[in-house]
């Protein structure tokens, strides 16, 4: 199979380690070569960040670039629109409508652009915009929007809800099982 | 079994198999999980360093009494170790030592991108370069057996690419070695009449070593069909160029990158009608081509400058690449911050309300240099604020003493601002040197030190008592102040400023990330009090923005910290009561 590109962008301390290690465990017990690249030190202080999982037969490069990315998930409006270049034509953006500032805005010396779901719409990209946080919350958790945008991102996967949750099962702290479980539920059926 | 593993766990499972007992090692992004996932194997004993040079002097000890032994840092870590692995590389070993070394090209969380290749080829001695995390174990373990059949220290070179990605490996089993200490005064006793006598054989062991790179399995050529191009590589850039041509072209991949392989690379030129080098940063491998009579093409077509990929590698090939769509806005930077609840802030605050001049150092700290604190003059490397500070206060020749500090983290001051204070006091600069005490090692991730109580297992440890380090440095005047009061800072530092002596002014709270750390409840904005004078904007909170003209708390995020509270002259942000 050729190699397959899923970017998890967001920002800083939202939690996107847990996505890509749900993401990794479940890729590795399909059996495909597998590179997640993530992001640490300086950066990880509320900036960017971004983390790139790559599958396929054989997988050479650990990131993604520009023109790759058959998924990118985002976690907040503003990283979904930073990224989009990072997508392939037919490619598939999945993010959560949360708004967070960055310091350039809320110093005031930017703005952070208005509709930008419906400006991605309108540039030809193909949006599923949705607002995950919501249904962390309904969930039990605003901690939760990672595996809500997993359980969205599960519609597009080639992998049972099944083998998605015993992927769930190996990557949270068994206390927080069920309320990761309902979390992925409603993000995969939510709309 | 197989297994999803970060290229620095791959590094401390190669230490495990490899049987090494011994590591020591200072943290530094993109290096500090090797350590860390080292802590977690009980048969290795492991530690937090106060330095670099500390770390390998330790690491070579443990060498000495014939334990194979590690020691792990970054690139600028290793101009910290210098000093001694110019050295050792003359002594040779006993049990193995490997020395880990984790560039940043494209300074993801570093202040140059110096290519420690260099270091190899200036030391003498040998530097394997693993691609993924397979290779990461496996180079680990060929390490040590190069170690001990070239009696020589080895570099590991590993990059943020591979030290932070994830890929396929299969863990192996641990084999125990220990070697017996000899004394041996003619081999580990640097005077010059005894290292007279070890240069040449280091220059025996790089000739030696450069015929085995000759037919070492680790510098794999490649076959591809089409011989119009040839391509030499290694790392991570290896992997950008066989994502863009596959089997097409025929690739000498490189697993050491010092000492080169010579007659290879001739074969290679002399099979194919175009040699290019793909590698990142400095002409290394290309130098080394030209220095042996072949001619390549290299940083004449990729930059020296920052990180290379698999888009650069096809567009410097002339092949098309395709580019995602992208909405019209411009997109607003989302630059790192300084968390909600740093004590770093209130004390930045303070430094910029009074126009004082600060010295920076490396932590986290460095961005209170981001608008709108803007409060850093100057960052340079791991203690240079103190000494700085002394020079630039001696150079004024006492105009600046009043308005001039040095910033510097509990972490980075054992690291090297010790020696600077020293200066400082036995030279006699009228200097103020602030040590932002957040009792942890932030930036890189929360790391033990030895001002925290801890060592790098968790288990209690001997504190230093600043207070006491530095009065017993000769500094006759050290206060304690605590960040989050704002009073209390403008007022110590103007009595510290205007005093005519030397002054250390602690600062300390413990990093509001920190698991055992109790946060207040978020502040409440009162919308009528509120006179939307952007006071509390000053401090650059990601808590806090504008909404509607009045000032708004984000409750997910905000620590009650309280100071924006004291920044309000209308009460209209209020915390519950400690």
């Amino acid at each position: 199979m050729k190699t397959k590109n899923v970017m998890i962008v967001g920002v800083g301390g939202q939690g996107s380690l847990l996505a890509s290690k749900l993401l990794g465990r479940l890729l590795l017990t399909k059996g495909y070569d597998i590179k997640v690249s993530e992001v640490h030190g300086m950066s990880q202080r509320g900036g960017s960040v971004v983390t790139y999982v790559r599958y396929g037969d054989k997988v050479y490069s650990p990131i993604i670039d520009r023109g790759e990315a058959d998924f990118i998930v985002s976690f907040e409006l503003l990283e979904a629109a930073r990224w989009t270049e990072y997508l392939k034509p037919d490619g598939k953006v999945i993010t959560n409508t949360q708004q967070i500032n960055p310091m350039p805005v809320i110093t005031g010396v930017a703005k952070y652009p208005e509709k930008l779901a419906e400006k991605m719409s309108d540039a030809g990209i193909d949006v599923d915009a949705f607002d995950a946080l919501a249904l962390a919350e309904e969930a039990g958790s605003a901690k939760a929007v990672n595996i809500v945008l997993m359980g969205r991102l599960s519609n597009y996967f080639d992998a049972s809800v099944d083998e998605w949750m015993r992927a769930i099962e190996e990557s949270v702290p068994a206390k927080f099982l069920e309320m990761n479980k309902k979390a992925f539920e409603l993000g995969r059926n939510f709309g | 079994m197989k297994k999803l593993m970060l290229g620095n766990e791959a590094v401390a499972r190669g230490l495990f198999e490899a049987g090494v007992s011994f590591v020591s090692s200072y943290p530094g992004t993109p290096s500090t999980e090797i350590t860390e996932a080292v802590a977690k194997y009980d048969e290795i004993y492991a530690e937090w360093a106060p330095n670099e040079k500390v770390a390998m002097e330790a690491a070579f000890g443990a060498c000495l009494a014939g334990r194979r032994s590690f020691c792990g840092m970054k690139h600028v870590g290793l101009n910290v170790a210098a000093d001694p692995l110019f050295t050792i590389a003359y002594t040779g070993v006993n049990a193995g030592i490997v020395i880990g070394v984790a560039d940043d090209a494209g300074m993801h969380s570093s202040q140059n991108e110096q290519d420690s290749r260099h270091y190899a080829m200036a030391s003498k001695i040998p530097m394997l370069e693993p691609s993924n995390s397979a290779e990461a174990i496996a180079f680990t373990k060929l390490a040590y057996e190069l170690s001990e059949k070239f009696d020589t220290p080895v570099l590991l070179k590993m990059c943020t690419r591979v030290s932070h990605s994830q890929s396929v490996v299969e863990p192996g089993e641990r084999v125990e070695v220990k070697k017996e200490y000899e004394k041996n005064g003619a081999k580990f006793i640097m005077m010059p009449g005894n290292a007279k006598k070890r240069h040449p054989i280091v220059e025996e062991r790089t000739a030696a070593l450069t015929e085995y790179a000759e037919t070492a399995d680790f510098n794999i050529l490649e076959d591809g069909a089409d011989k119009s191009i040839g391509i030499i590589t290694s790392s991570t850039s290896y992997q950008y160029v066989k994502e863009v041509f596959g089997d097409k072209y025929p690739v000498l991949k490189l697993g050491m990158v010092w000492p080169l392989p010579v007659k290879k690379i001739q074969a290679l030129s002399g099979s194919v009608d175009k040699l290019v080098v793909v590698e990142e940063l400095d002409g290394f491998i290309e130098q080394h081509c030209r220095n042996i009579g072949v001619e390549v093409s290299g940083k004449d077509v990729f930059s020296c400058i920052g990180e290379i990929s698999q888009n650069l590698v096809a567009q410097k090939f002339g092949k098309e690449t395709v580019c995602g769509a992208a909405v019209s806005d411009e997109i607003p930077a989302r630059p790192p911050v300084m968390c909600a609840g740093c004590p770093h802030r209130g004390l930045f605050y303070t430094l910029a309300k009074n126009k004082i001049t600060v010295m920076g150092d490396i932590g986290c700290y460095t961005l209170g240099a981001v608008p709108p604190l803007s409060a850093l003059d100057s960052t340079i490397c791991m203690g240079a604020s103190i000494s700085g500070l002394h020079g630039f206060n001696k150079a004024n020749e006492g105009a600046s003493d009043g308005k001039t500090v040095a910033v510097i983290g509990d972490s980075t001051f054992m690291h090297s601002g010790m020696t600077g204070l020293v200066n400082i006091a036995y030279n006699g600069s009228n200097s103020t040197v602030i040590i932002l005490d957040n009792s942890i090692t932030g930036m890189t991730g929360h790391q033990q030190n030895p001002t925290t109580g801890y060592n790098l297992k968790g288990n209690p440890a001997s504190k230093i008592d600043l207070e006491t380090l530095c009065r017993a440095m000769g500094i006759n005047r050290v206060a304690v102040v605590d960040p989050y009061n704002l009073a209390e800072c403008e007022t110590v530092i103007r009595e510290e400023l205007e005093a005519d002596e030397p002054s250390v002014i602690i600062s300390r709270r413990p990093c509001a990330l920190l698991k055992y750390v109790k946060h207040r409840k978020p502040l409440v904005v009162k919308t009528d009090k509120c006179k939307s004078c952007k006071m509390c904007m000053k401090i650059g909170c990601p808590a806090i923005s504008m909404e509607g003209g009045k000032a708004k708390i984000d409750a997910t995020l905000c620590t009650g910290c309280g100071v924006c509270e004291q920044l309000c002259k209308f009460d209209a942000l209020v915390g519950e009561e400690e």
